[in-house]
């Protein structure tokens, strides 16, 4: 098996080679702390500054409002934990959704053990925040509003600019989980009154254990990490120089391939789209049809069970993943998939594919072809096909 | 994660699809929790399996595991086929994850439903053999969804 076609870009993408290149010599020469006073290590502070200034570009923000940490889960941590605590005063409502990412969902329910309480909104069918019931959900003591910019699993993109008007309203602070719509669509964080941000390195093609959290100045969050005087004394530790350099360049190489990329990404996803629909019955796309980051394909197959589905892709080369509980370890399937109404069994059989630029159009072909002769075979396996085909014939 | 025995049986699997008139059939599992078995015995007058089908909804070793559940049964009388167990199950296949085990659990479920059928249907009493927990009678899943 030579062949690998990679459809799982959502879990993670591959290092791209410019990225590599330049985080090497921090590795090799450029060793020094940035913190040291020697000009040899100093310069590595002024190397830092030039990424931050990169990515706060990316955003619409200012340079010193972006915090380096080690990757999305401590963003997020990070942005509620620290919120929680800075305005306990102020109030012990926090609002979010049924469909974030357990970086969010496991803080919310940790928060909820230190006296917090926690709404978590319904999403609609196609996994979108319903407007009305977030204005419903606003208290006089709301202190925070956190949704993800766009779903990892169903790629949905949620209504940013409208949800950061609605806490702007109420004098909320808007916290977005934005790893998986970084890089991938642009984000402008006063346009959609966005006052903290989370990312990471390494969904964007940049290198793992590095991200940033967006911090708006005047939002009073403490550090969260204490030590030294790092990051403007909110996050301690020896700056992860190598980490943070293959960042900047991987943003940098985001926002500037991304009109081109993702109009291919978007043509080849409409397109796997289109056959997948048509020519393999009983299934279902999960997210919005169109309001729905451009990488990411996300369908149900009934009667098929996802671990089944992604063994016999592997076997073939592809990747991709499923929100079966098969390939979580636990006994329920993904809580993106239960929130958007879809009952058990046909979460149990679901298949996400998330493209990058280096998938072709012949990829694709392959990989539908295939999925096609998987998805009858498992059926034709499935005593829940032969129950239901039984019916039909009746 | 898999050994080469369950792999082996998951890409080929043995004893694949129904028996018209089966002497006894047994379902067992839960669509919600993403795995459903149904075993087909064909026992002759002897007691002894003749022939055994499998349908299996669910992942990798909830297949295997069926496939080699069918493979144990097969020849055997019906009191020896009492005796393959998850354990024995598991052993042929040279393990199972952990997360796993239930599967092999379901395998020895279905195998004892579908006596239980039988058994029912002949009206004759099976050493060790107790109503199957969770057989699904046809009927029982609710109603299909639409879309």
């Amino acid at each position: 098996m030579s062949r690998l076609i990679y459809l799982d870009n959502a879990a993670t993408t591959k290092t791209a080679p410019e990225v590599v290149d330049a985080m090497l010599p921090y590795f090799t020469e450029h060793f020094g702390n940035p913190s040291s006073i020697y000009s040899f290590a100093a310069a590595n502070k002024e190397v830092i500054a030039k990424q931050r200034e990169t990515i706060a570009d990316a955003l619409g923000a200012k340079a010193n409002e972006i915090y380096f940490t080690a990757g999305g889960s401590e963003s997020d941590n990070w942005a509620l934990k620290a919120t929680a605590e800075a305005y306990a005063a102020k109030g012990n409502h926090i609002i979010t959704s049924k469909i974030e990412h357990h970086a969010i969902l496991h803080t919310c329910q940790y928060l909820e053990t230190r006296g917090f309480e926690v709404t978590y909104l319904d999403v609609d069918e196609d996994g979108v925040v319903k407007l009305e019931d977030l204005k419903a959900a606003i208290r006089p003591t709301t202190i925070l509003i956190s949704i993800m910019y766009a779903n990892n699993e169903i790629g949905t993109i949620q209504p940013i600019r409208e949800i950061g008007e609605i806490a702007k309203e109420h004098g909320i602070l808007f916290h977005t989980d934005a790893v998986q719509a970084f890089g991938q669509v642009p984000i402008d964080v006063d346009a959609c009154h966005i006052d903290m941000l989370s990312a990471s390195g390494h969904k964007l093609n940049g290198p793992k254990g590095i991200g940033f959290l967006y911090i708006r100045t005047g939002v009073k969050i403490r550090s969260f990490v204490h030590g030294g005087a790092q990051e403007r004394k909110r996050r301690a530790g020896t700056e992860n120089v190598p980490g943070i350099v293959g960042l900047g360049t991987a943003v940098d190489r985001a926002v500037r391939t991304m009109k081109e990329r993702t109009v291919k990404e978007r043509e080849l996803r409409d397109y796997l789209i289109k056959r997948i629909s048509e020519e393999i019955p009983y299934c279902r796309l999960n997210g919005h049809p169109t309001d729905r980051l451009p990488n990411n394909v996300n369908f149900s197959f009934r009667f098929v069970e996802g671990e089944s589905m992604l063994i016999r892709l592997d076997l073939l080369g592809i990747c991709a993943s499923s929100g079966s509980a098969c390939t979580s370890g636990s006994l329920d399937p993904s809580h993106v998939l239960l929130a958007i109404g879809l009952p058990h069994e046909i979460a149990h059989g679901s298949l996400r594919m998330t493209l990058n630029e280096e998938i072709t159009k012949e990829d694709i072909d392959y990989v539908t072809d295939n999925l096609k002769e998987i998805v009858a075979l498992i059926r034709s396996m499935s005593p829940l096909y032969e129950d239901f085909m039984k019916k039909q014939a009746k | 994660m898999y050994t080469e025995k369950v792999m082996d049986h998951f890409q080929h699997p043995r004893n694949v699809g129904e028996i018209e008139n089966a002497s006894g059939v047994g379902t067992v599992g839960n669509a919600k929790c993403g795995d459903i078995m149904r075993i087909y015995l064909d026992i002759d007058e002897n007691q002894i399996i003749r022939d055994c089908k499998f349908k299996t909804f669910g992942c990798g070793a909830a297949i295997a595991t069926s496939s080699m559940a069918t493979e144990l049964v097969k020849g055997k009388n019906i009191r020896e086929a009492m005796e393959v167990t998850n354990k024995a199950v598991m052993e042929a296949l040279d393990g199972l994850p952990p997360v796993k085990v239930h599967c092999s659990l379901l395998a020895e479920e279905a195998i004892h439903a579908a006596l239980w059928d039988y058994a029912e249907k002949h009206d004759i009493k099976i050493e060790g053999l107790v109503r199957p927990k969770n057989d699904i009678h046809e009927g029982e899943e609710g109603e299909e969804e639409d879309y």
